[in-house]
């Protein structure tokens, strides 16, 4: 292993990690207030898309953010309306929305495919922090989506668990007649958590066609948003662990071609799998350690995910 | 040979939606009908293809029915818009309907190379009265050989694959003579004598452009290595970057790479270092750092089978063109790129477009140390075809 450059090989991990955490934040969000959305690849294709778009448009990078933001959250508008609103059931919506998103994000970036990025956030060391020893180059020579998502992990935290309308959105993810007879509008959070859940999403497209690759290409994402639905469980809906799991996933991706490169004979199918197999094995401690404290299975889930609340009056 | 191009999120993304319905609700069932097509491969990367593809179909289908125009169609592995391997095949057919008017092209594209869809993608094609149907991917192979059983009348052209039939014919382009080109470019451009090389699959197509690749640097540079690192797709921007950095991080300058994307070129670019681009010139998507990219021109061809196929002549073969045949090239060098190396770049070109060069020319020893190939002796065809040794200079091994 002497010849892994390790910090250098973290840098990659935190780059790579980080389209993957806005994806796994946003749909902690949406999946706080009750809602599933597996349209998470449909709508970072879309969300990098039309930030592109925006980009090659205006020449202003932060103008593309903003867009994509908007997109986004205009695709969880359509789950929204569709789940909340009518009570489709959850999982064929979120998958529809992959499918029309992707469709989507396909046809209107044809013109796009070729161009480089007119605008993008190219790494920026942070004066002074980034000279400190091996965290310096690690965390804080990376580029501005890196740098919000360290400040938004906090504030996600601090905000779901320590503020009124925090409690007020787990509540609706975790009871929604309770909610509702406390006097909180079920639809409205609902929609409101969908809608900026997927804005985030729509930045976590971003970050990659505006940030790490900057380009548009169909199908940039590659996965990812999958990766981020299956990290979401890993994170038990909490957004330190979902920063913990974003940076363990790029970190496999990362250290599988430091192996390689080290000559490390491990065969590269294997530690091409590891990402996955790390996800999967996440996936079955933490349900089995759950189960293992409380006697049933998935209660770190929100109680009300995935089902339709519909009010009913009293008799 | 484009095998298994999903390949690498397939099983466990799959798995992972399963893991998902199964803890979240029982809600199976409708998941499978909203996306049919998913059940075998990855499952975000096909569902995406299968919209697409069925976009297309239609779009194919009610053409079709037009008319008097000689109908071809084209079946796509990738996304018209990779920028690389597939976009390249896209502008091949874009040639062809502007050189033969009377012909309609159509395609279809993100096609999986799994035997249930793209099966019954090739026979549609070939019920809705398309004369020649091209596959242009390795992955297609025993689906193109199983309708092209049923429907003898239609003629069938499969790209980088070997199994021929009366009516199925297989083409390749001689990618390892502009590769051959690029390291000779490469190995007079490198100062730290690393050189990087993002590499897909390791089958025969990659490993033989890696060889050459290092060929060409040697001769120029016997001090220079080239480490090769292994992704396991063809199409994954992030991951390929992520990879590209890593030879970056080993003291690469130059990144060579055998990928659909232009990820390489861009991490490149980020890091001051240069790179060549795949498949298509990628020169747009890192100016600075594109030292130049090989790249394949397949209309040549496409335009000289489907005219065979009009009037009648057209016959099964194993075609392998290369410079001579005006298939292959590299594009324009850097303004970087000293004048002596543009020269002898110049040169070697036109010695292999006169066949006057042999890339493959003996002696070649692996990077073990074994003679692969002696001296005054060369590769044949069949054995370009099936190279599976890493040349002496390359540092790094094929994946088992």
């Amino acid at each position: 292993m002497a010849d892994i450059d390790v910090v250098k090989t973290l840098a990659s991990a935190v780059v790579a990690g980080t389209p993957v955490l806005y994806a796994t934040l946003g749909e902690i969000l949406t999946e706080r207030s009750g809602v599933l959305n597996l349209g998470l690849e449909g709508m970072m294709l879309v969300g990098g898309m039309a930030g592109f778009a925006a980009t090659a448009a205006t020449g202003n990078v932060f103008i593309g953010v903003a867009v994509s933001l908007i997109a986004g959250a205009a695709l969880a508008l359509v789950h929204a309306f569709f789940t909340v609103s009518i009570g489709v059931n959850q999982v064929v919506s979120g998958l529809s929305l992959t499918l029309v998103g992707t469709g989507i994000a396909s046809y209107f970036g044809k013109p796009l495919v070729g161009q480089a990025a007119k605008d993008s956030f190219q790494t920026l060391p942070i004066p002074l922090l980034s000279d400190i020893p091996v965290i310096g180059p690690i965390l804080f020579t990376q580029n501005l989506f890196v740098y919000f998502s360290f400040l938004l992990v906090p504030a996600l935290f601090y905000f779901i668990y320590r503020t009124r309308p925090g409690l007020n959105l787990r509540a609706v993810g975790e009871s929604p007649s309770t909610a509702d007879a406390q006097g909180i509008s079920v639809i409205g959070t609902r929609y409101l958590y969908t809608l900026l859940g997927g804005a985030l999403v729509g930045m976590g497209g971003a970050s990659i066609s505006l940030g790490s690759n900057p380009n548009w290409q169909e199908n940039i994402t590659a996965g990812r948003g999958w990766i981020a639905v299956g990290l979401v469980i890993f994170a038990l809906w909490n957004p330190w662990r979902a920063f913990v799991g974003a940076y363990l996933f790029g970190g496999m991706e990362a250290f599988q071609f430091s192996l390689q490169v080290a000559g490390v004979p491990i065969s590269s199918y294997f530690l091409r799998m590891l990402p996955y197999l790390l996800t999967i094995a996440a996936l079955v401690f933490t349900q089995w350690r759950l189960k293992d404290q409380t006697g049933r299975a998935s209660s770190a889930a929100p109680s009300g995910l995935g089902l339709f609340y519909l009010r009913r009056e009293r008799g | 040979m484009k095998n298994s191009k999903r390949m690498s999120y397939a099983g466990i993304l799959s798995g992972l939606l399963l893991t998902l319905s199964v803890l979240l609700m029982a809600c199976g069932d409708n998941t499978a009908t909203t996306a049919p097509a998913a059940a075998t491969t990855a499952a975000g990367v096909t569902v995406t293809s299968t919209t697409v593809a069925g976009q297309a179909a239609t779009t194919a289908a009610s053409t079709a029915a037009t008319g008097d125009k000689f109908k071809v169609a084209f079946v796509y592995v990738g996304p018209i818009g990779d920028g690389g391997w597939t976009y390249a095949h896209e502008q091949a057919r874009l040639k062809l309907v502007a050189a033969l008017p009377n012909v309609e092209a159509t395609y279809l594209e993100n096609v999986a190379e799994d035997p249930s869809t793209s099966e019954a993608v090739f026979t549609e094609l070939a019920q809705k009265g398309n004369k020649v149907i091209f596959g242009t991917s390795f992955g297609y192979m025993d689906p193109m050989v199983n309708v092209a059983k049923k429907f003898p009348d239609v003629k069938f052209e499969h790209a980088t694959g070997y199994k021929t039939a009366d009516n199925l014919a297989v083409y390749q382009v001689r990618q390892y003579q502009p590769r051959y080109l690029a390291g000779i470019v490469a190995g007079k451009m490198t100062k730290t004598n690393i050189i990087g090389y993002v590499a897909a699959f390791p089958i025969p197509e990659v490993v033989g452009g890696i060889d050459a690749f290092t060929i060409g640097v040697r001769s120029v540079n016997p001090n220079a290595k080239v480490k090769v690192v292994w992704t396991n797709t063809w199409y994954d921007p992030g991951l390929e970057k992520t990879a590209a950095q890593s030879l970056l991080n080993a003291g690469a300058d130059i990144l060579a790479q055998h990928q659909d994307t232009p990820s390489t070129l861009q991490a490149a670019q980020e890091a001051g270092k240069y790179a060549f681009g795949n498949d298509s010139i990628m020169e747009s998507y890192g100016p600075k750092a594109h030292l130049a990219s090989p790249y394949w021109d397949w209309s040549p061809y496409y335009i000289d089978r489907v005219k065979a196929a009009m009037n009648g002549t057209w016959k099964t073969g194993s075609y392998f063109g290369g410079f001579k045949e005006g298939v292959v090239d590299l594009s324009p060098l850097n303004s970087v790129v000293p004048d002596d190396v543009k020269k002898m770049v110049d040169e070697k070109k036109a010695a292999l477009k006169a066949g006057t060069l042999d890339v493959y020319a003996g002696p070649i020893k692996d990077n073990t140390g074994a003679v692969k190939v002696a001296q005054g002796a060369t590769l044949t065809d069949d054995q370009i075809t099936a190279i599976d040794y890493l040349v002496e200079g390359v540092d790094g091994s094929i994946p088992k």
